[in-house]
């Protein structure tokens, strides 16, 4: 379970985050949406830790990510995987590597089994026939692929996706879709999903956190969302209202 | 100036504390080694032959009408024990390796690697930092013997062909003014000076920000640091042990 309890964050006199109120449970599917720059990222950054909050408290599985020691909050990171909105993939690396780090730090060191199961990863997000190549010989896609190819790797029991469809084509993107409906149907995974993408709301979550002025704005079904006449809400929907 | 010297100190503590992770992580620290040593030797090699080489003029130069050039290879081989070959094989290692590593930490940082790594509970102190400080600190002083006789080779070849200096003469006079304790106490500066200099490389990269043009900052802030910082260090372990 993780439980963000009035969250605040500002740099250098930026306010961004400023009261953040959000329980998860488990298994649940909550996409977090919000105009760009709003704080979508650093939310999700707080929640394994990478960030520390200026107040306020962000606990998964009973630990507080802020102050917990760093032997705990790895123990809680172990269970998460997290799909960076530009992927950060190792450059050093090749693409095998990549996704198999993390595999390879609990002390995996069968070769085969870690060929089959990067086959196998890759093979979910639609790839095949990269193992060898080096991430920056990819394009921009297939990097963000192999990115979620990695961050599943690990069979996490959490899944945090920053824009996980942007800049894919619709194909695919419908693929990733799927993939992340999959997950937590079959293997019961609590996923937060950014995204800008209202398709991908609609069709895999079924909860939506619409992120404004640094605080939430909206919380609730994707259907109340889309039917909602608040004004801000609408403003923020209007262009997905024409397309669909 | 305090705060960055008590940063530094903790970033070395937390590597430290890592230690006991070397065995499991002994790739690293070879790649990182032949990285440092290997690739680096032959700079360390081409530098050391003319730093003997030119030591061997200086010291004729200043001992003319005063002091026998018997006495040639005694001057020149303690000072490249005790001085040449530590400062200049760390300020080589400063420029080549402690600049690398800013650039390649930094540009990890900026590209979100190093949080990559956090976020897969994988410390980037004990997969980024300990490899690089370690091998640092084992391959400096190898580098250091290689440059000393090198030097030692090519203070010889002036004196030998140009100074009418014999082999004899040259290896005699360096043999009776050895003394373990300049050699040794060159290799113990060296080996602080690779740790300074990893240890600096590391944090500048650790703290760098905005994007290219921040790593190219971090590039030369590392070089200059860690070169000051040699010399500095070099001053102070003198008179800790001479
Ligand atoms: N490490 C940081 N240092 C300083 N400012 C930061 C940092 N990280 C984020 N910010 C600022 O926080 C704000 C929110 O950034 P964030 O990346 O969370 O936006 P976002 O909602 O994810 O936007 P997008 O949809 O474009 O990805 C921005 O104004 C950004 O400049
Ligand atoms: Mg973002």
């Amino acid at each position: 379970m993780i439980e963000i309890r009035n969250l605040y964050k500002s740099f250098d006199g930026n306010d961004v985050l400023r009261g953040i109120d959000l329980t998860i449970a488990d298994g649940e599917t909550v996409a977090i949406i919000g105009q760009s720059g709003c704080g979508k990222s650093v939310l999700l950054k707080h929640i394994i830790g990478l960030l520390r909050p200026d107040r306020g408290a962000v606990v998964v599985d009973g630990i507080n990510m802020a102050e917990a020691k760093e032997k705990d909050i790895y123990r809680v990171r172990r269970n998460i995987g997290f799909l960076f909105q530009g992927s950060a993939l190792f450059d050093s690396m090749t693409v095998l590597e990549n996704v198999t780090l993390g595999l390879r730090e609990n002390g995996e060191r069968d070769k085969e089994k870690l060929a089959r199961i990067t086959l196998e990863k890759l093979a979910l997000v639609g790839l095949r026939g990269i193992e060898k190549v080096m991430p920056a010989d990819l394009s921009g896609g297939m990097r963000k692929r192999v990115a979620l190819a990695r961050s599943l790797a690990t069979e996490p029991r959490y899944m945090f996706y920053d824009e996980p469809t942007t800049g894919l084509d619709p194909v695919t993107s419908d693929q990733i879709d799927a993939l992340i409906e999959d997950l937590t149907a079959k293997l019961h995974v609590t996923s937060i999903i950014v995204t800008h993408d209202m398709f991908t709301v609609e069709r895999i979550a079924k909860r939506v956190v619409f992120l404004h002025q640094g605080k939430v704005y909206f919380d609730g079904r994707p259907e109340d969302l889309t039917r909602s006449n608040d004004p801000i809400n609408r403003q923020f929907l209007e262009r997905y209202r024409l397309l669909a | 100036m305090f705060a960055e010297f008590g940063s530094a100190s903790i970033l070395a503590f937390r590597t430290a504390s890592y230690t006991s992770s070397i065995p499991r992580d002994r790739r690293l620290v070879l790649e990182q080694m032949e990285h440092i040593g290997s690739d680096s030797l032959p700079l360390v090699l081409i530098i050391g032959l003319f730093t003997g080489m030119v030591s061997a003029w200086q010291a004729a130069y200043q001992f003319k009408g005063m002091i026998p050039y018997s006495f040639i290879g005694a001057a020149v081989s303690r000072a490249i024990f005790i001085e040449l070959g530590p400062v200049l094989t760390a300020l080589i290692i400063a420029g080549r390796v402690g600049a690398s590593i800013a650039a390649e930490i930094g540009t990890m940082k900026v590209t979100e690697q190093i949080d990559a790594l956090e976020s897969m509970a994988i410390s980037p102190i004990r997969y980024l930092a300990l490899p690089r400080i370690s091998a640092a600190v084992v391959m400096l002083p190898i580098l250091v013997i290689f440059a000393n006789i090198i030097a030692l080779v090519g203070a010889f070849l002036v004196s030998n062909f140009y100074l009418d200096v014999s082999s004899k003469v040259f290896f005699e006079s360096v043999q009776r003014f050895f003394f373990v304790k300049d050699v040794l106490g060159g290799l113990v500066k060296a080996v602080f000076f690779g740790a300074v200099t990893a240890l600096i490389g590391v944090k500048v990269g650790f703290e760098t920000t905005g994007g290219a043009q921040g790593v190219g900052n971090a590039t030369i802030r590392a070089f200059v640091l860690s070169s000051a910082m040699i010399l500095i260090l070099d001053y102070t372990l003198w008179t800790v042990i001479f």
